[in-house]
């Protein structure tokens, strides 16, 4: 193996330049360091100036998220070995504006996140005093992949129709939405189902599947965004059928 | 949700990339996408002439030997070469993804996916080889 790698990483400097450039930096090769390492070397014996977002380094956070070689990835967990003899090249993740080098703006994620009420909907509340809701280990595991998002967005910057239709809500806010529509203790889907059921929601959606693909958690959104269109279905059948039965 | 009112929606220094035309390109699973969308060009076909069939049945036996022999000629076999190729492409295509669609649950635990699979596959081998008696009965 080679002592040094090259590590060719997007720069975009917007009081600099009007579009994003390459800058290679040659790094020194081990086998124990992931890219968020290369990259931290770089930051911290280099070049100050390189900004990108970390925070964990363990793949909880979701910070890290970047395209390394292409591939939508969370540099914290995908190791500079696997790419040797490089170069290894670095940009930020697509179809979200970048605000400087690997640094790109989530806002319309968070946005779109809150629209499909990412919580726990009841009725009725119970009152305290009657406890928990309480729920069974096979009530668990019919939600429990899906919260396992970490909003990493690897799964926004691997989908082309994210990228056609920035409309689109998006295969990790609907997997979250999946998530508390499968929890027992919700009564929240059909409020959910209005608001996906809408033009950018679930039927935006043509089922590349590489969400599922990229993703680090094996979340599976292509999963969840294909159920939730088996719902949206036999919910308008059953509402052309008996529209008196369904709300 | 309350905006943050420092939050510049469009800030004009923000890069933005476009999509490229190319994108479908960029990678293999992209590209197998988008042939398996285009696909449905070709179902439509197979469609459209079966309809052409049914009409000419309709009509009487003389059209539909004219149709038969139209049907024939040596562009329509080589159209019809492609058009199949690119409906069993579609077929496999999708039936490999319904496990991703259909979720179900048998005594509380998830049916494995090879098993949803499987029982499509059975499903399709059954119907083809009903419609292949049916046709080749007589």
């Amino acid at each position: 193996m080679p002592s040094t790698v090259a590590l060719t990483v997007a720069r975009y400097r917007p009081e600099q330049e009007s579009a994003p450039t390459w800058q290679t930096y040659e790094i020194p090769f081990r086998k124990d360091w992931v890219i968020l390492d290369a990259l931290n070397h770089v930051k911290d014996s280099l070049d100050g100036t390189l900004s990108f977002r970390w925070s964990c380094r363990m793949g909880v956070c979701g910070s890290c998220g970047m395209k390394v070689n292409g591939t939508p990835k969370l540099t914290c967990a995908t190791f500079l070995s696997d790419y040797m003899p490089g170069p290894i090249r670095v940009e930020p993740l697509d179809y979200f504006p970048v605000v400087r080098d690997l640094v790109v703006d989530l806002t319309d994620f968070v946005r779109k996140l809150a629209r499909v009420k990412p919580w726990i909907i009841r009725r009725e509340e119970k009152p305290p005093g009657e406890g928990e809701y309480l729920q069974t280990p096979d009530q668990l595991d019919a939600y429990k992949q899906f919260s396992m998002c970490i909003n990493c967005m690897l799964c926004y910057s691997a989908c082309p129709i994210y990228g056609l239709e920035p409309g689109f809500i998006g295969p990790a806010a609907i997997a979250l939405a999946q998530r508390y529509n499968m929890d027992s203790r919700d009564e929240g889907a059909a409020e959910r189902l209005r608001i996906l059921s809408e033009h950018d929601g679930i039927w935006q959606c043509t089922f590349v599947g590489e969400c599922t693909k990229v993703c680090p958690k094996h979340v599976d959104p292509a999963g969840a965004i294909q159920q939730y269109k088996l719902t949206g279905a036999t919910n308008w059948v059953t509402s052309l059928l008996l529209p008196w039965g369904t709300r | 949700m309350n905006a943050d009112p420092h939050y510049t929606l469009y800030h004009p220094r923000w890069y933005r990339r476009r999509v490229s035309v190319w994108w479908w390109l960029q990678n293999r699973s992209y590209t197998v996408f988008v042939l398996r969308e285009i696909t449905s060009v070709f179902v439509a076909f197979f469609a459209l002439v079966s309809l052409w069939q049914l009409r000419a049945l309709a009509q009487g036996p003389e059209a539909y030997a004219l149709l038969l022999a139209r049907l024939g000629r040596p562009i329509f076999l080589v159209l019809d070469a492609v058009a199949f190729a690119f409906v069993v492409f579609h077929a496999i295509t999708w039936f490999n993804l319904t496990p991703k669609a259909m979720v179900l649950r048998f005594r509380g635990k998830r049916v494995p996916d090879g098993v949803i699979l499987g029982l499509n596959y059975a499903a399709w081998l059954v119907l083809s080889a009903a419609v292949a008696f049916v046709l080749l009965r007589g």
